[in-house]
């Protein structure tokens, strides 16, 4: 689950790692007067679940609360576009404006999970302000990686051998220290997948400061932060994605023309493969998961269908436990309900089988049975032409 | 004789109460597998469906010797219920849950470290023996006893694998579902490890996909010990980066994880790569009709 640079922050905070003094404004005048309070030179940063925003024109420098509130109204009326949000870019529905920090030595801190240790692990680099991946591939002996027993936890050693490595000396190199323990301790009383801090910056007054933080929690965890679901800014998510949460599916937008809904997201990924295979442009991946019932199958086709791209769908259902005929009332219902006559292909298999293809053919619906993965992706391309 | 599982293997249920627990349970047991115990705290002292339900996995394996732990605990008390089995002598965990907290996951992984109980999963369909012995969720009627070992990632993908090659006539050892979630147990290289020193395993079909390094490192490991042809497929070649497909563990980070990486990985090691998810029987065949050839060349 992703959050905002103003939300990382302030749970940062929380844990007394500094961050610079900041409001967030809904609107160009709450923009205005939290640029006076900043006494007029501050920084406009627009907060996106994505990063990039710089060099879009997403964070700004400027001199007057004046700038700042014309900077706020264009931000909030078009959508940004960044090397990571994709050509549609994203609403910008809150602005945090925060004080002009005059910065001394950048650097990268981040604790992320390491799936080869099966461990969290610490990444530090005196490259500050940059990517990560891109230091990674230029210069990777700066980076400094930590791998943290869940045992012992992080040590203040350990912690201390980072900020040396790091070129920090005296106060600094001890705040260093203190900071990078609080953040393992955010990590993990967080549930985080990731806590990064790029650049966490010395001030020129000689301060630790982190200038940007980027937050992701555990989806797995939120059933122990019930805070976590009202932290989500819904403007940055796919409507689509978002009703298929409600009802427990597992949905992501894409830009073909093909629906699909498949059981088991190993094998919706493979059905996705397997109609690129054929020429087809899959619309979307959808994991309508095990065990489903009948109202579950005909959300999931509903949510499918008010893709407008989708001009065909493709379901793909290998069984065992879901009954063929359950799911093919659930198709028939949810067709019937919009009025589908969109064109659409059943591969099932599992029990009841026949009585589930009886029910297909039956409907009245624009609906074709394949008989194996590769013969029913045939056929959806086949009828849509 | 297979990996992991075999007709006397004796089950333990932990969660047995609940409605995927019982069902499953009983879907099992019509397999043919031997389940002698449950656990639910708080429930023992009852019989369900003639089986004895324990507090404890302790009492429960004191009094019927379950060596074999199916798991159906819910998310938050799930990585508790695989520490529990381990104290209590159980030698293979099978953890179907899904949803249980990566913070959680890394402790239990740390903690089973110089224990003997090997885990498989979470958040997987389970492994099966065809014939003799069925822990977990996966349709038993598409399974055929042979000597194609299978792992993977996957549970429906592994249910349209298996089914291929046993319209082939390519039946399977056993197959082990390693689960979807970043962090589980047993990785590819430890169930190709105990199918390369399975005398009853002459092939093994590998399913990987997209997110985390596994596949590439069973590549490796392949090209270093394996003496049994190996095939696979990685799904997720057109998943784009940066989303989570359905699984916890299957998202592209930082140009990290892509099949496309997996695959040349694989190829470049000797496995035989399915380019498509309907030709998956059809290049275990190929894969071993590769090896038949050396050995008759070479010999």
């Amino acid at each position: 689950m992703n959050i905002h640079e103003y939300q990382a922050k302030e749970i940062l905070s929380s844990f007394g790692i500094p961050v610079p003094r900041g409001r967030v404004a809904l609107n160009s005048d709450q923009v205005e007067r939290a640029a006076k309070e900043m006494g007029g030179r501050c920084v406009v940063k627009a907060q996106i679940y994505a990063g990039g925003r710089g060099k879009a024109g997403g964070v700004k420098l400027v001199h007057h609360p004046e700038q700042a509130q014309e900077l706020g109204k264009e931000l909030f009326t078009r959508k940004l576009v960044t090397p990571q949000t994709g050509p549609e870019g994203l609403r910008v529905r809150r602005i945090l404006i925060e004080e002009a920090v005059e910065i001394s030595r950048e650097f990268y801190l981040s604790i992320t999970l390491d799936r080869e240790t099966s461990r969290y692990c610490l990444i530090a680099s005196a490259e500050g302000g940059v990517e990560i991946e891109e230091v990674a591939q230029r210069s990777p002996e700066k980076i400094h990686v930590l791998t943290i027993d869940p045992f012992t936890g992080l040590r203040p050693y350990q912690a201390r051998k980072i900020a040396l490595a790091l070129g920090l000396n005296g106060t600094v190199c001890e705040d260093c220290v203190e900071l990078i323990l609080n953040l393992y301790r955010c990590c993990l009383e967080k549930d985080c997948f990731l806590v990064e801090i790029n650049p966490l910056v010395v001030t020129k007054a000689g301060w630790l400061m982190a200038m940007d933080a980027k937050m992701n929690f555990d989806d797995n965890a939120i059933f122990r932060h019930r805070e976590y679901p009202d932290m989500l800014d819904y403007s940055q998510l796919d409507p689509l994605e978002i009703s298929a949460g409600k009802y427990d599916l597992s949905y992501i937008k894409l830009t073909g023309n093909v629906g699909c809904m498949v059981n088991g997201a190993g094998l919706a990924m493979a059905t996705l493969d397997v109609l690129k295979e054929f020429g087809a442009e899959p619309a979307n991946f959808l994991d309508v998961g095990g065990g489903s019932t009948r109202e579950k199958v005909a959300e999931a086709f509903k949510i499918i269908l008010q893709d407008s791209d989708v001009k065909g769908v493709f379901v793909n259902i290998f069984g065992g436990i879901m009954r063929c005929d359950v799911i093919a009332q659930g198709i028939i219902e949810a067709a019937s309900e919009v009025q589908c006559t969109l064109p659409i292909v059943v591969r099932m298999d599992g029990s009841k089988v026949e009585e589930g293809k009886k029910l297909l053919l039956e409907s009245g619906l624009n609906v074709q049975i394949g008989e194996n993965l590769g013969d029913g992706a045939g056929k959806i391309v086949a009828m849509l032409g | 004789m297979s990996i992991l599982l075999n007709k006397n293997s004796k089950i333990v249920v932990q969660g047995i109460t609940g409605r995927s627990g019982l069902f499953h349970t009983q879907l099992c047991r019509e397999y043919g597998t031997k389940v002698v115990a449950g656990v639910t705290p708080g429930k023992g002292g009852i019989h369900i469906e003639g089986i004895p339900v324990f507090n404890t996995v302790e009492e429960a394996v004191h009094y019927t010797k379950a060596d074999v732990s199916m798991i159906f605990v819910p998310p938050p008390a799930a990585a508790d219920a695989i520490l529990e089995a381990a104290d209590a002598g159980i030698d293979l965990a099978i953890c179907i849950t899904e949803g249980i907290p990566v913070r959680d996951m890394v402790l239990a992984r740390r903690l089973l470290e110089g224990k003997k109980m090997k885990l498989v999963g979470p958040n997987c369909p389970g492994v099966i023996t065809p014939g003799e012995c069925k822990v977990g969720i996966m349709p038993g009627y598409i399974h055929k006893p042979g000597r194609i070992g299978v792992v993977s990632r996957s549970g429906t993908l592994t249910y349209e694998a298996v089914k291929q090659l046993s319209d082939m006539g390519l039946g399977q050892s056993t197959c082990v579902g390693i689960g979807g979630d970043p962090i589980i147990g047993m990785k590819f290289i430890d169930c190709l490890d105990l199918f390369n020193k399975d005398p009853d395993t002459e092939a093994v079909f590998m399913i990987g996909e997209i997110g985390g390094g596994a596949e590439e490192d069973a590549a490796h490991w392949i090209k270093a010990n394996m003496k049994k042809p190996v095939a696979a497929f990685i799904a997720g070649v057109t998943a784009p980066q940066g989303k989570r497909m359905g699984h916890a563990g299957a998202i592209i980070t930082g140009g990290k994880g892509k099949a496309e990486d997996k695959i040349r990985t694989l190829v470049e090691c000797g496995v035989t790569v399915a380019m498509s998810p309907t030709k998956m029987g059809a290049a275990m065949q190929e894969a071993l009709n590769t090896a038949l050839h050396n050995t008759t060349v070479t010999s």
